[in-house]
């Protein structure tokens, strides 16, 4: 479903991502792991059009994105959250899912006044199971900035979610989070995955990630190292040279 | 009494001026073009009742109409800049149309006398509302009609989805993109509209003061239009209103007598403002904390 061919991006002299290639298949759990500064917000960020790719395609449905603006590639069906989360503080939680309604279907499927100014019975309704999925119902007139940390990022997940998108790429989701709030992301995703969302999930939690995915691949100074199932991940020698460093220089 | 009406008018235009700002700040753009959008709605207006003899309703929404093209079209250019550029920007836009109109010379000759804008002369005898007979009070009506429709639209605007929109791109463009708004279509959406208002009272304008020329529309007229959202805040049109009661009715008309030391207080009240209460003396929090107040378990959001 979404093919990233031969992806490179430079910043400046620094070559970010190096001619990645990888196909994340539709309804599968994707992981995308790799030390500090490997380079997975920026395929994050080239996937989402923030900034344009150096070299390489990006195919949504067997379609190149090319250098399609986000606003464009959200209603193609990308949504994403942020590492560090990226909520509207000043407005309400109800507020920023209503904002959030841009999917392909919401937009032609309202007139211009409606969409641009009305809430009808059925985005009412919409918001208000989005806001159950959150565990955020009792908070809709709260102030997003008021939330505690975890709502915060059940928000940022329910308002991606808004949007209807096909793929979802979340960056980091679980970092900050204890244990128990680990578990029941894990429950969060493997729900989006039961509807027919594709995740595909960047992390540096290995609890959620080796738990969750379907397939990991490895990233290390913006090249794919591995790839391969949890068990396979865990077990290659390549990942844990990247992650603990060579043998001689850990003994 | 007349002098209360007088300033009754002052106060109507100038939220409008500022109410224009504010639409545009809520996305988080700060524009000095609103003395230009001003100016323009100000000359169309006035050169459609002078020289085309035309009544003062439709000069006025013409006069409108053209200032929020304008804005329209300068917003595509002029908003792909942020921050400091953009002020620099509108800067420019502002003080072209302000030269445009220090050099427009378009006098004719109407029952014996010649009228019309008359370049560096300036802009005289734009008459209507003497012509025809309004009293004060009649004019003072006919302004705090356009203020209270503005503000009632914008109070609306303010709660439907458009609202939450401008505000969230106001807040953070990157996750706006990334929910899937369309920066430059909100961005130049808020500019045509603030163009509009700026036009209405810029016509308002023209025909209250009789005679306008290119030094009514200086930057300074700009700097006002920003400073009055800015020390009201942005959580609702009411504090735009409240900041230009408080300026023009206390600090220019109320303190008269203190004469050019006025402009001092004004100064130092925005440096005060913008160090304790930098997002206004209304912010977000505060207009909650203010709602919270008033309402008694109102129930969910969402039946605006």
């Amino acid at each position: 479903m979404l093919e990233l061919r031969n992806l490179s991006k430079n910043f400046g002299g620094v070559r970010a991502v190096d001619k990645f290639t990888t196909t994340i298949e539709k309804g599968e759990i994707f992981g995308l792991i790799g030390p500090n500064g490997s380079g997975k917000s920026t395929i994050v960020n080239l996937i989402c059009g923030v900034f344009p790719a150096s070299e390489g395609a990006i195919l949504l449905n067997g379609k190149d994105l090319g250098t399609m603006p986000p606003h464009r590639r959200l209603r193609a069906g990308i949504a994403r959250t942020f590492q560090n989360i990226r909520l509207f503080g000043e407005l309400t939680v109800w507020q920023n899912l209503w904002v959030a309604r841009n999917s392909f279907e919401d937009v032609a499927g309202q007139g211009f006044l409606s969409r641009w100014f009305g809430s009808t019975k059925r985005v009412r309704e919409e918001i208000d199971e989005m806001l159950e999925f959150a565990n955020l119902a009792d908070k809709g007139e709260e102030l997003a900035g008021n939330l505690a940390f975890g709502e915060q990022r059940r928000l940022e997940l329910a308002r991606a979610l808004a949007t209807k998108p096909q793929i979802l790429l979340l960056d980091e989701p679980a970092a900050g989070m204890n244990l128990e709030e680990v578990k029941d992301l894990d429950d969060r995703i493997r729900k989006l995955q039961d509807s027919g969302v594709t995740v595909f999930l960047v992390e540096h939690v290995m609890e959620l990630v080796m738990g969750v995915a379907d397939r990991i691949v490895v990233l290390n100074f913006g090249q794919k190292i591995a790839e391969g199932s949890p068990i396979e991940i865990q077990n290659d020698p390549v990942v844990q040279e990247a992650y603990l460093g060579a043998p001689e220089e850990a003994a | 009494m007349d002098y209360y009406f007088g300033l009754a008018q002052t106060i109507g235009i100038h939220t409008l001026l500022g109410l224009s700002a504010y639409v545009l700040m809520l996305t988080g753009q700060l524009s000095l073009a609103q003395a230009g959008f001003f100016a323009i709605g100000a000359y169309t207006a006035g050169i459609l009742t002078v020289l085309f003899q035309w009544t003062i309703l439709p000069a006025l929404v013409v006069g409108a109409l053209v200032a929020g093209l304008f804005a329209f079209l300068v917003g595509f250019p002029a908003l792909r800049v942020r921050g400091l550029m953009l002020v620099v920007a509108t800067i420019a836009f502002s003080e072209f149309v302000r030269m445009f109109f220090f050099n427009v010379n378009w006098r004719e000759t109407i029952d014996n006398v010649e009228v019309g804008p008359d370049s560096t002369q300036g802009f005289r005898e734009i008459r209507f509302f003497s012509a025809n007979g309004w009293e004060t009070w009649e004019v003072a009506l006919f302004v705090w009609f356009f203020v209270i429709a503005v503000m009632a639209g914008l109070w609306w605007m303010d709660r439907s989805r458009a609202g939450a929109v401008l505000r969230a791109v106001g807040e953070d463009e990157l996750a706006a993109q990334s929910i899937g708004l369309n920066l430059t279509a909100v961005k130049v959406a808020a500019m045509t509209a603030g163009g509009v208002i700026a036009g209405i009272g810029g016509a308002l304008y023209a025909h209250t003061a009789t005679y306008i020329d290119h030094l009514t529309f200086t930057v300074l007229l700009a700097t006002f239009a920003i400073a009055y959202p800015i020390l009201g805040g942005l959580a609702s049109v009411f504090g735009t209103l409240a900041a230009v009661v408080f300026i023009q009715g206390f600090l220019i008309e109320g303190l008269r007598f203190l004469g050019d030391w006025r402009n001092v207080l004004f100064g130092l009240l925005i440096i005060l403002v913008m160090n304790l209460k930098p997002s206004g003396i209304f912010d977000a929090r505060t207009a909650l904390l203010l709602k919270r107040m008033f309402t008694v378990n109102r129930g969910k959001r969402g039946d605006a």
